[in-house]
């Protein structure tokens, strides 16, 4: 019986809460930063943040669907433009709030020299961990960069595609893949691995975490002052940046 | 990040522990009576449209749980044909914890309704048929009768039942979302906790899980042994 009441004080407690919530569909990528950025938020505005976290392709269909969404935050700008075309998104809060880039990863003890995506073809690598690059965006990216450097054809035959990113590093953590590229962020969580080399800058590659406000917000005000304050609070910003993300420049409006 | 805080049970913790406890637990209660019901209709009568009805039933053992979520969602999200009506008596289910209960229940129906069929089955209709023949009222010969022969075959698919409910994930996540404090549970913190890097809290979770699996396992031995006959 102690369970029910306290299942009972705990759902009225989330009750109590909904007076002035944002309820934010975010890219499970995002969670630290996010859960970091909270208390920040809600001190400044006294607005609280409620968060649902998923793939970002599993929050658009939730939201297509008709989910209680007050801001998309996505890793995959696809993602945003998809919910954008369904007319589902306010379009002129949308702001690019974060950037990744892709890593070349390989185990901690690892005595592979890699420098270059023309090394990830050398025969030490026998198997290189993506994130499966037919439908998870880190993959794509990644196949796009190989496909620029001449090196997809060589290397395809070693590729493990794997479910996400996450995945991915799992590999390369456990032993069985000699080798990994995944995002930044993901590098950075894990002490099993090290950062062979950073992928180089590319004009045709751009990894950015886009937030809007939705349409149907049943807190428009909220989802619009937390979208800003994503993109221009210092202490945002800083916390971003400490998880290994790449922060634009603080932009009002565009 | 913050490894040293991925060994504490956090307030959400606790609310996504009490909140799969409590929704599985709810989940096979609403279950119990229209599954039991299904049963001894499949196990005793001949009805029209019996093979489409046992299908239907034994769905969500067949189909990725995703695709069963999926299913829910477009059955009762707001632009579903039952999320309007919902919406008429303000009963909001899609992404609240009720959502989490609906979900777990669609899940483990299976498992109460083959549970309860076996049984019947196994029972036989004589007993009942004899119980009527000696004058017992339908009703008595459904409490004195049916349910008691039937009951561990019922307790033995509760049991299996509840255990489904509290791993459930891809329904639930679908439907309900992974909204921390709010709708996630023990299963879909544990992903979150895999997909970033939080393998240590991921682990914590499961020894939880463990500890509750060897207590629902004790009591549900317990159960049936009390309802032997």
């Amino acid at each position: 019986m102690k369970i029910g009441m306290l299942a009972v004080l705990f759902f009225l407690g989330a009750l109590a809460a909904h007076a002035a919530d944002v309820a934010v569909y975010a890219a499970v990528s995002l969670t630290d930063a996010l859960k970091a950025i909270a208390p920040k938020f809600e001190a400044a505005t006294g607005d609280k943040l409620v968060f649902n976290l998923d793939g970002s392709n599993v929050l658009t269909l939730q939201i297509t669907k008709g989910a209680p969404a007050d801001v998309f935050f996505s890793a995959d700008e696809a993602q945003m433009d998809k919910l954008q075309k369904a007319g589902l998104v306010n379009a002129a809060t949308r702001k690019d709030i974060v950037f990744n880039r892709l890593v070349a990863v390989i185990g901690a003890n690892s005595m592979l020299q890699l420098t270059s995506l023309a090394d990830l073809a050398k025969p030490e690598v026998k198997h290189l961990a993506l994130a499966d690059p037919r439908s998870v965006p880190a993959g794509v990216y990644a196949k796009q960069y190989l496909q620029d450097a001449n090196e997809w054809d060589q290397v395809e035959a070693r590729v493990v595609p794997t479910q996400n990113v996450r995945a991915a590093l799992a590999g390369v953590e456990s032993g069985n893949a000699d080798a990994g590229i995944v995002y930044q962020t993901d590098a950075l969580i894990s002490k099993k691995v090290k950062i062979a080399f950073v992928l180089p800058e590319s004009a045709k590659i751009r990894i950015a975490y886009p937030a809007a406000a939705l349409a149907h917000a049943a807190n428009p005000d909220g989802a619009k002052k937390l979208v800003q304050f994503l993109q221009n609070d210092p202490d945002a910003r800083a916390i971003f940046a400490k998880y290994g993300f790449i922060v634009g420049p603080p932009a009002h409006g565009q | 990040m913050d490894s040293s805080s991925d060994l504490q049970l956090t307030a959400s913790d606790t609310h996504a522990i009490v909140l799969t406890l409590v929704s599985a637990l709810l989940a096979v209660l609403v279950d119990l009576a229209p599954g039991v019901t299904l049963a001894w209709l499949l196990a005793r009568k001949q009805w029209p449209g019996k093979s489409l009805v046992e299908t239907l039933v034994a769905l969500p053992l067949v189909l990725p749980p995703v695709a069963t979520g999926l299913l829910l969602l477009d059955l009762l999200g707001r632009n579903g044909p039952l999320g309007g009506a919902l919406e008429v008596v303000a009963l909001d289910i899609v992404f609240t914890w009720k959502a989490v209960a609906l979900a777990m229940a669609v899940m483990s129906f299976p498992f109460i309704v083959r549970g309860a069929r076996i049984a019947f089955e196994a029972a036989g209709d004589r007993p009942e048929q004899v119980a009527s023949t000696l004058g017992a009222s339908p009703l008595r010969v459904l409490f004195s009768v049916t349910l008691p022969i039937a009951w561990r075959g019922i307790t033995a698919g509760a049991v299996m039942a509840y255990a489904r409910a509290l791993g459930e994930f891809g329904a639930v996540v679908l439907v309900a979302g992974n909204i921390p404090g709010v709708t996630a549970t023990i299963s879909t913190t544990m992903y979150n906790d895999i997909l970033t890097g939080h393998d240590q809290h991921a682990l914590l979770l499961a020894a939880i899980s463990i500890v509750l699996a060897f207590a629902l396992i004790l009591t549900g031995e317990q159960l049936l042994r009390r309802a032997l006959p």
